[in-house]
């Protein structure tokens, strides 16, 4: 295979991997049945903090711990709101969308425009020299290597072990949950602040990796709302979501490849548009049904294996209140 | 020991507010009996075990196992007691698979193991002859098969005493016998406790070996069976009851009402072909089947919330295949669903937005009259609730009498699902009446019902959904429920 | 009386706790929180000229906050409220820069072409919700951006500068084509006043004694239900959006046609999502959006000196706001949570059916 074109699957992945990280962490929050809809603040904010963290104590690690902590305390707040306060789950995450991106603008003034720590790529010994998938998947950071293992690791939890079955009954009917022994909402607000520490992840993935260092406007505003509609894209299946944040990174890095070509004509703010846009279609196959059509075509035996995979419904119990008596 | 379990229910209180939901419960249950739970609607007989099974908790009183007083905090820990409840709406997951739902709530380790658990809910399944496709998911089951794979997960579970909540409705015949077969069997050779909840004296005369009678919250009797009907509704009710008279067809012109050709309708789950029905003013038809089997499709596609895939419908003489839900309005069709919170009224707003929602057509509102308005409904439908209200704080029954107050006065047709789901017997009498009164007026009415009593009592005909065919009863004379109840689960079909 | 405190408490707290949560922020960046607060008050209220300022934050943000008021009424999350003020301000920008008309009618025109842009961009993301099922939270995002893409690339583009050209706004617009001040010393538009006030009345109008107004009502507590009782909840929804986009398109246009006299990229400046904030802070109760509106264009207002005076970014005006309403948020959770414990200060049609009690009939 072309080197340059295995160069540019290789970035691929690698700006996909704050977006994975970022939905998968949404995907276990809202299949416990909450919504943090303040995922683009969420990203801002703990990317800064975890940009500044980093360059004060010098140590990438410190940086993407102290991310997380920004980010699980985010989640935090909306679980409290969400579930103690049974307050509107995205009326709370929409203010703390606005709030915390203001926050990091306030907080980062200091800290714009400067160079910091960076997480640096460290191939993989013997599974970088496969052929074609070696350079393109593991010859990237320790970061992108970690998604992997959510990926599969959120799988395995939600389809083979008898937790991620209580994780998906909080979602879809309490009731049955609390039935059979979970105690619902506090199971919720673990995956809730399980669901926003990786969010925060993401974000010091991308001010230390992706997208180094702190800027306002932020470099990352935006994918925030992107990642929410990839978990949606995703019908909160880990395999779909990714492919959905794979999706979405192909197609960018496609707009800037054709920016750089002089022969095709097209105003380079224009081409800006193009997530948006993509954004608006990959829901709108999503809300016509063409994916659950998808699964009435296929036959019998196949279905069995593509049911979750293909489904498009939310979980039941998104968003809503349960009490425990 | 595990074998034998005797449940003492020691001066067990319970208030929900004002209502003394169960007052002053003392019962025992002994290993191998099936004890029948009898009483109206609204008696707390469904209080009274959800307490038992840990789903409640009760204001004071004790429970003794063996002899030993227990106190548990949830369903969970009564399922270590070994007392397990099914719940008339089952407690399971939908979008899990029939396999997941078995594995779920057993204990064990982090990876369960998917072959033993299969292989153990094939077993059980087989020993009573259920049909439980462990990859099929459950949203895709009947009422009578989530009821199965909820006895094999209690069983497996090492459940000892089994309490059922109205288990027989919306079930078919055929699923019943099976459920009976099942819980003669356990009772006999496992010498388990089984407690059936029901209002339904032929299923308790059936099963019983003997009963307790709620009434009010109270225990007011109870007996060893066999026992006559007559003793058992004496008991019941503090009277017996006379039989309701079967209204005549009331149906005074040939002219059809609402008139289908050959329509076909379809959704994701089935599709059934060809239906063609002539209901003429102030006919009342029944539509009678398992939950899920069309007759919701059918009631919808009456009033333009279903599009018809293929055919026509003609209300009063008018094509109207295709128009909206709203065009069929102003035909003169009225539709009650079901969940009346849900379709049907608006949480939040008063009784008197309610009316003006309906009645005004100004653009502005006049809220005086519309207050006056309300008031005259109120009195006339003997709502309990006052214009300000809002409708969330009525009581079921309540509900309803609204929901009629806000359908047109003569409408050419109403279609009505479950029309007195959830209703106290009052009530749902009550309702009843109004309904008569309006197919005297011409009124042609088309209504489902859970209920063959219902259907038997009230309908002129019967249209039977079942696999996806429907049937007309051709004997409405001779009709008896078990008649009924066996069409319903499939036996007779002509194809 | 104990009720009477409790209930008091909870209003003054959230006040109090977001100032103090504010003021430990400005700390951490090493600044006094005593002289920022000083400085936001001065910047605010100093003189005529920063308080015809804080009007001029106050008529978009009340604007917004109106027509917001009737999108939440029926259940829609219009978060395209800033694309709409986008759109409102790209179409007054093309009349003020093309049409050649005496002032008398260009400036009706003007806002009447305001309104059409914010309306139109509002209908998309109607549409998408009532026809194609896409949550108009993403739909409006989408076009937030978008409609702030489409004024960067007019900009840089079709409308940009005879002479040199930038990136950063169009010529200045002609004389005749701006909203006149009320008096040199206080730059406020009259004309935005009368229209501000016209939309308060008819908005609590249109949803209190209308049959319109009930049906939105209706349909954003519960379409399903709505729909049954004959409302027609796809077009209740799609003019609420429709009414509310004009609305935001009003204010759209007055930030180019008063406060800049161009147009600018991201023109709406946050005011749309503050109208959010804003409508979720008084709980959809329109009475009292005129006062919460000032108290936040005060804010707003007072905070752009700080960049100047203390080398502070004016972003903290954003974070008081935010921790405002989120701590209004949690305190109305805690006194629905706190009534519900003490049931003896429940009126009577708070009382609810217990629901093991509801299954049981």
């Amino acid at each position: 295979m072309n080197p340059e074109l295995i160069n540019i699957f290789n970035s691929i992945v690698a700006n996909a991997t704050p977006l994975v990280i970022a939905s998968i962490g949404e995907t276990i929050t809202e299949r416990a049945g909450v919504v943090n809809l303040s995922l683009d603040g969420s990203l801002i904010l703990s990317a800064m903090v975890g940009f500044v963290a980093a360059f004060v104590s010098g140590s990438a690690i410190i940086g993407i711990i102290a991310a997380m902590i920004v980010g699980g305390l985010i989640a935090l707040i909306i679980a409290i709101g969400g579930i103690e306060l049974r307050q509107d789950q995205v009326a709370i995450g929409f203010v703390l969308t606005l709030l915390t991106a203001d926050l990091a603008t306030f907080l980062g003034q200091n800290y714009t425009r400067i160079p910091g720590p960076q997480i640096l790529r460290s191939p993989i010994p013997i599974l970088a020299d496969i052929p074609v998938a070696g350079p393109i998947f593991f010859n990237q950071t320790a970061l992108v290597y970690l998604s992997y293992a959510l990926i599969f690791g959120l799988w395995y939890w939600l389809f083979r072990t008898r937790p991620g079955l209580a994780l998906r009954a909080i979602g879809e009917r309490p009731e049955t949950a609390f039935a059979r022994g979970a105690n619902v909402n506090r199971l919720r607000y673990l995956y809730t602040i399980i669901g926003g520490a990786l969010v925060g992840l993401a974000g010091a993935a991308y001010s230390l990796s992706v997208k180094p260092g702190w800027a306002t406007p932020p470099s990352m505003a935006g994918d925030g709302w992107i990642a929410l509609a990839i978990v949606i894209f995703g019908g909160w299946h880990p395999f779909r979501v990714v492919l959905g944040a794979y999706l979405f990174a192909g197609l960018r890095a496609l707009s800037t490849a054709i920016q750089r070509t002089p022969e095709i004509e097209i105003s380079v703010v224009l081409l800006n548009g193009i997530p948006w846009v993509l954004m608006i279609i990959t829901l709108l196959l999503v809300s016509s049904g063409a994916i659950e059509r998808l699964l009435t075509v296929l036959p019998r035996p196949l279905q069995k294996w593509t049911r979750n995979f293909l489904r498009s419904d939310p979980p039941a119990a998104l968003g809503t209140r349960f009490k425990q008596k | 020991m595990g074998l034998v379990m005797n449940i003492e229910l020691k001066h067990i209180h319970k208030r929900f507010g004002a209502v003394h939901a169960n007052n002053d419960i003392n019962l025992t249950f002994a290993t191998g009996r099936i004890v029948g739970i009898l009483g109206e609607n609204g008696a707390g007989k469904s209080t009274l075990m959800k307490i038992l099974s840990g789903f409640q908790s009760m204001d004071s009183g004790e429970i003794w196992l063996d002899g030993k007083p227990v106190s548990y905090n949830g369903p969970q820990a009564a399922i270590a007691h070994g007392i397990g409840m099914l719940q008339q709406d089952p407690l399971d997951v939908g979008a899990f698979t029939v396999l997941e739902n078995f594995i779920y709530g057993q204990p064990g380790n982090l990876s369960p193991k998917r072959k033993v658990a299969q292989q153990q809910l094939e077993k059980l399944s087989q020993r009573f002859g259920f049909e439980l496709d462990p990859d099929m998911p459950v949203s895709q089951l009947s009422i009578g098969q989530r009821q199965q794979l909820e006895i094999v997960r209690l069983l497996a579970l090492g459940v000892r005493t089994l309490i059922l909540d109205e288990p027989t409705t919306g079930i078919s015949t055929e699923q019943k016998t099976l459920l009976f077969d099942a819980l003669r069997e356990l009772a006999a050779k496992d010498s388990m406790t089984v407690l059936l909840v029901s209002h339904k004296l032929e299923d308790v005369i059936a099963l019983c070996h003997e009963v307790a009678v709620l009434r009010a919250g109270r225990i007011v009797g109870s007996m060893d069976m066999p026992a006559t009907t007559t003793e058992l509704v004496t008991l019941m009710f503090g009277q017996e009851l006379a039989a309701q008279p079967r209204q005549p067809i009331n149906a005074n012109s040939d002219d059809a009402v609402l008139a289908l050709h050959k329509v076909q309708l379809r959704n994701k789950r089935m599709k059934i072909d060809n239906i063609s029905l002539r209901v003429r003013a102030g006919e009342i038809i029944g539509l009678a089947g398992l939950d899920g089997s069309g007759q919701e499709m059918l009631l919808r596609a009456c009033v333009g919330l279903e599009k018809c895939s293929r055919g026509q419908i003609d209300i009063a003489g008018r094509d109207m295949t295709g128009k909206s839900y709203r065009e069929f309005l102003q035909t003169g069709v009225a539709f009650g669903a079901a969940g009346r919170l849900e379709e049907g009224l608006v949480a939040g707003l008063t009784l008197t937005e309610h009316i003006a929602l309906v009645t005004s057509h100004q653009s502005f509102i006049d809220w005086n009259s519309a207050r006056q308005h309300t008031e005259d409904q109120i009195k006339h439908y003997n709502v309990r609730g006052r214009p300000e209200s809002r409708i969330e704080t009525l009581s079921g029954g309540n509900q309803q009498r609204v929901l009629m107050a806000l359908m047109p006065q003569e409408p050419v047709l109403m279609a009505l699902e479950q029309p007195t789901r959830g209703l106290d017997v009052d009530s749902a009498r009550w309702i009843w009446q109004q309904l008569i009164e309006r197919r005297k007026g011409g009124t042609a009415i088309i209504f489902s019902s859970p209920d063959l009593d219902e259907l038997v009592t009230y309908s002129d005909r019967i249209i039977v959904f079942c696999g996806g065919w429907v049937q007309e009863v051709a004997d409405m004379e001779n009709l008896t429920l078990d008649e009924l109840g066996r069409m319903i689960g499939g036996e007779g079909v002509i194809q | 009386m104990r009720t009477r405190s409790m209930v008091f408490g909870l209003t003054i707290l959230p006040i109090l706790a977001s100032l103090l949560i504010t003021a430990v922020l400005i700390m951490l960046v090493g600044a006094d929180p005593r002289a920022v607060f000083e400085k936001v008050w001065e910047g605010a209220f100093r003189d005529l000229r920063s308080f015809s300022q804080v009007i001029n934050f106050w008529i978009p943000l009340t604007l917004v906050s109106m027509g917001l008021i009737v999108t939440f009424t029926a259940g829609l999350w219009n978060i395209g409220v800033e694309g709409q003020m986008g759109m409102g301000a790209v179409f007054a920008t093309w009349g003020a820069l093309t049409l050649q008309l005496p002032p008398l009618i260009l400036i009706p025109v003007e806002i009447l072409l305001a309104m059409l842009g914010g309306g139109l961009w509002a209908a998309l993301v109607g549409i998408l919700k009532t026809r194609l099922k896409v949550h108009e939270i993403f739909g409006g995002v989408a076009l937030n951006a978008l409609a702030n893409i489409a004024s960067i690339y007019l900009i840089s583009g079709p409308w940009q500068p005879a002479e040199g050209g930038s990136v950063r706004a169009t010529p200045p617009f002609p004389a005749d084509a701006l909203l006149p001040p009320m008096s040199p010393d206080f730059g406020v538009s009259l004309l935005a006043l009368v229209i501000v006030g016209v939309v308060i009345v008819s908005v609590i109008v249109a949803l209190r004694g209308t049959r319109w107004g009930l049906q939105l009502k209706a349909t954003g507590k519960n379409a399903r239900s709505a729909l049954l009782l004959g409302v027609p909840t796809g077009r209740s929804a799609m003019s609420a959006f429709i009414v509310c986009g004009m609305v935001a398109g009003i204010a759209g246009g007055y930030r180019v046609l008063f406060t800049y006299g161009s147009l600018r990229p991201l023109v709406s400046g946050g005011i749309g999502f503050l109208g959010l904030l804003v409508v979720l802070l008084v709980s959809i109760r329109a009475l009292w959006v005129p006062l919460v509106t000032f108290i936040f264009a005060a804010i707003l207002g007072g905070s752009t000196r700080l960049k100047v005076a203390l080398q502070l970014d004016a972003s903290l005006a954003g974070v008081l706001q935010g921790f405002l309403v989120l701590a209004v948020l949690f305190s109305n959770g805690l006194r629905e949570r706190w009534r519900e414990t003490n049931p003896a200060h429940l009126s009577e049609t708070d009382i609810k059916t217990p629901e093991s009690l509801k299954a049981d009939r």
